[in-house]
């Protein structure tokens, strides 16, 4: 009997070779997303607050690229000057549960766009669109809200902590908890 | 003669890659010339090692032994014969390797004689483009330029070699052969070019999606025409009075371009990309792909990852009046 059965079976190893697609030219003309996002969980009524995403956050949170490309541009654009490794400095930690304006990538993404009270400034303008999701995907691996197949591995320069793959995975927190300006003064 | 037309083709390839400005056969200094001298003795010696025993092999399958009666049986003047061939075999072989190593020593000797050049460089290899610092005994004199380095003829420059993010490999053929650039350490090469010319230099070591678009130019000049072009490098960059380029340096400044690149002379600081304080004066754009063109900057603007995919240079998305203005900025920046 000849091995013809191999030739499928090899190329069937094979195709599982390739993870992802690496996407590096973005729509030549794109607009920035609008994003409905509520900052904080509290509502009027009984219902909670009203979202609206565009959904391209899921590309960004579940691919390697993009959020390893997240990696690099949050020294190159001195987020650490701030956040530290994300386990906060002057500002505050990203690799928590607790989110003062809440924890999903579009929530991210809008807080890096528009900036936020006491310090945080404003990208928008600064940092292309498509760059400001990366590195919120990069945000977002930190707490390893994403994949662990997409989160960053080891990194060649000293480390803190655990490479984000290797930190258990963390649970969802919709919105926000309460900023720091709405709390009582003690 | 089908055979000889396809062994024709890849000799002549083979040979064409040994002249031009960029290779190691095609020297231009004193180290290449060391190193490129090395390659040919070893080439003789060991092809003619190759040629003797293949022509003893071939002789010995022709050669067939009579068949004898007893295997066991020696004749002692073939033992004898048998005993001379094998001995001198074995002190030819410890000889080669004796001389091609005294030789070898002999090269880096040359290689890596000084440290002490005039110009001293501090070259840094980043995703994928060159980092080129002129150091200075006095800091208003230090300046940085990316890709294109400048060298005064006949005269040694040390370069010191750092990486940021990956290991690169600093090889410019013509003029000496390839040291790592490895992040967190400093290695030290040395050039010398004996001749005014343009060299090309090329990233030797894998470093990611364009590595083969990794380049870097080596111009050297006369000493006067150096310094020429040391004191417009050190300069800020001019201050446009021609109402399109000052459009276009109002659209850099309030474009995210200033988040990574520094122009020297204005508010734009970023340490992260290439310097363009003089990149209109620099032969290429995107570490030797595309030759500095008004439409080239534009293109290059306009499709960065479309010309050099997996670059760090984001695509940023510009009005189509905008870019116009911007190309023939950064091209009046001489």
């Amino acid at each position: 009997m000849k091995p013809i059965w191999l030739l499928p079976a090899a190329f069937l190893v094979l195709s599982a070779c390739e993870r992802e697609k690496r996407e590096f030219r973005p729509p030549q003309v794109s607009e920035e997303t609008d994003e409905k996002v509520a900052l904080s969980s509290l509502s009027a009524g009984s219902s909670p607050p009203t979202q609206e995403t565009s959904g391209k956050g899921k590309k960004f949170e579940e691919n390697a690229y993009h959020i390893s490309e997240g990696q690099r541009l949050y020294t190159w654009f001195n987020c650490n000057g701030c956040h530290a490794n994300g386990g906060g400095d002057s500002g505050p930690p990203l690799m928590d549960e607790s989110w003062i304006y809440g924890g999903s990538i579009e929530n991210i993404v809008q807080t890096i766009r528009e900036g936020r009270p006491n310090g945080m400034p404003s990208f928008r303008g600064r940092i292309p669109d498509e760059q400001i999701w990366q590195i919120a995907a990069y945000v977002r691996s930190m707490g390893r809200y994403t994949p662990k197949a997409a989160s960053p591995a080891r990194k060649d320069d000293m480390h803190p902590g655990p490479a984000e793959q290797r930190r258990p995975p963390a649970e969802m927190n919709q919105g926000g908890t309460v900023p720091p300006s709405a709390q009582m003064p003690q | 003669m089908r055979a000889r037309q396809a062994l024709l083709l890849p000799t002549v390839i083979a040979l064409s890659g040994c002249s031009g400005w960029q290779s190691a056969l095609d020297t231009h200094g004193p180290h290449a010339d060391s190193l490129a001298r090395l390659f040919w003795i070893f080439l003789a010696i060991l092809g003619t090692v190759w040629i003797v025993t293949i022509l003893m092999l071939l002789l010995a399958l022709r050669q067939r032994r009579a068949p004898v009666d007893d295997p066991l049986m020696t004749r002692p003047g073939t033992e004898r014969r048998m005993t001379i061939v094998v001995s001198s075999a074995v002190a030819l072989t410890v000889l080669t390797v004796m001389s091609l190593t005294i030789v070898s020593y002999g090269a880096q000797r040359v290689l890596f004689a000084g440290k002490d050049g005039p110009l001293t460089l501090l070259v840094t290899g980043e995703q994928f483009w060159w980092k080129v610092q002129y150091e200075d005994a006095s800091p208003a004199r230090t300046f940085t330029t990316a890709n294109e380095i400048h060298i005064p003829v006949g005269e040694k420059v040390l370069i010191k070699l750092e990486a940021s993010d990956v290991i690169h490999s600093f090889w410019v053929p013509s003029l000496n052969g390839k040291l790592d650039a490895i992040p967190g350490r400093q290695n030290q090469i040395e050039i010398q070019a004996d001749r005014p010319g343009i060299y090309r230099g090329q990233c030797a070591e894998f470093c990611g999606w364009q590595h083969a678009h990794m380049g870097l130019l080596i111009v050297v000049e006369p000493r006067e025409d150096f310094e020429r072009w040391r004191n417009g490098q050190i300069g800020a960059a001019h201050i446009p009075d021609d109402p399109e380029e000052q459009k276009g340096m109002e659209v850099f400044m309030t474009r995210p371009c200033i988040m990574c690149h520094q122009i020297r002379g204005t508010s734009a600081g970023g340490k992260v990309a290439p310097d363009l304080t003089h990149v209109g004066s620099r032969r290429y754009i995107g570490a030797g792909i595309l030759p500095t063109t008004r439409g080239n900057i534009a293109a290059w603007i306009v499709d960065p990852q479309g010309i050099k995919p997996g670059v760090h240079m984001p695509l940023v998305p510009l009005a189509p009046e905008e870019i116009q203005p911007l190309a023939t900025y950064l091209e009046s920046l001489k």
